[in-house]
């Protein structure tokens, strides 16, 4: 499998390690009133969809960016690369 | 006070050199180095500092390059290495200190010289050798790429230039990168 790096392009996926749904950056608020049935969802409940998957990957043995990479389950086909920075400053978070 | 005699990462007192074919492959024990990671919100001021202590501009993705006293290798998004010679002679010529005292609080600077291993590879060939040792693509590694792969399980840096190709990786794996590089260089050749 080659994921496309958005800055290195195609790269073996031998290069990567798989952390899992990519909804793991939503990290709950702790000090909120709802923060122990928050952390319950996050901490154990995901779907597990045949088809279209939103995921992090490290790239442990290039740049150690985190990447959000959109994949079907199903076939494998990657039909989206992003950097997980780059996701993470559009919800407004960052600089 | 010790008097202690400095060994290269693979032992001796002087640093070891091997021609295989047409490739010749030296340790390189004198150079200092020292990554640059520029803090949050300061990426452009951090870029454009770094760019005039080498007196080149910092390289882009991917890339290294080479000032009129030091070079530096991209490693991630604002994020580099810088190398420069290494002189046990005299402590001001430290290069984290150096950087540190330039960037100030736009980056943080920290010193990496005892943590990796230099092999400078010249020669011809270094295609064929080079496609048996990792996965980069090779006829895409141009004078002045510089990307981090995997050589033998060791998380390394290959650096493209014109004098040929340069090796970083894990000092304390020193004589197992050497021993991958030796291997491959007899099977290429």
């Amino acid at each position: 499998m080659i994921i496309n790096h958005p800055l290195l392009g195609p790269c073996d996926a031998q290069e990567f390690t798989y952390l899992g749904d990519a909804r793991l950056i939503d990290r709950p608020d702790g000090m909120a009133g709802d923060a122990e049935d928050a952390f319950y969802h996050y901490a154990y409940l995901r779907d597990n969809p045949a088809g279209e998957h939103r995921e992090l990957w490290f790239h442990e043995q290039g740049d150690r960016s985190w990447l959000v990479v959109t994949r079907n389950t199903v076939t494998h086909q990657i039909t989206s690369v992003e950097l997980a920075r780059d996701v993470a400053r559009k919800q407004g978070r960052g600089v | 006070m010790h008097d202690l005699a400095p060994l290269t990462a693979l032992g001796s007192s002087a640093p070891q050199r091997d021609t295989i074919g047409p490739v010749t492959i030296t340790e390189n024990p004198d150079r200092a180095l020292a990554s640059v990671a520029a803090r949050l919100g300061q990426d452009a001021a951090c870029t454009k500092a770094l760019a005039s202590v080498l007196g080149t501009s910092a390289p882009d993705v991917a890339q290294c390059v080479q000032g009129p006293a030091l070079g530096a290798f991209w490693m991630a998004q604002h994020c580099w290495i810088v190398d420069g010679p290494y002189d046990l002679d005299d402590p001001q010529t430290d290069l984290a200190a150096r950087l540190k005292a330039e960037l100030g609080d736009m980056a943080s600077v920290t010193d990496q010289s005892g943590a990796w291993v230099r092999f400078d590879v010249h020669g011809d060939g270094l295609g064929a050798l080079f496609e048996r040792l990792c996965n980069l693509d090779m006829a895409r590694m141009t004078d002045g790429t510089a990307r981090r792969t995997m050589i033998d399980h060791l998380g390394c840096f290959v650096l493209s230039h014109r004098g040929g190709n340069t090796v970083y990786g894990p000092r304390s794996s020193a004589q197992s990168l050497h021993h991958a590089l030796i291997t491959a260089a007899r099977s290429a050749f």
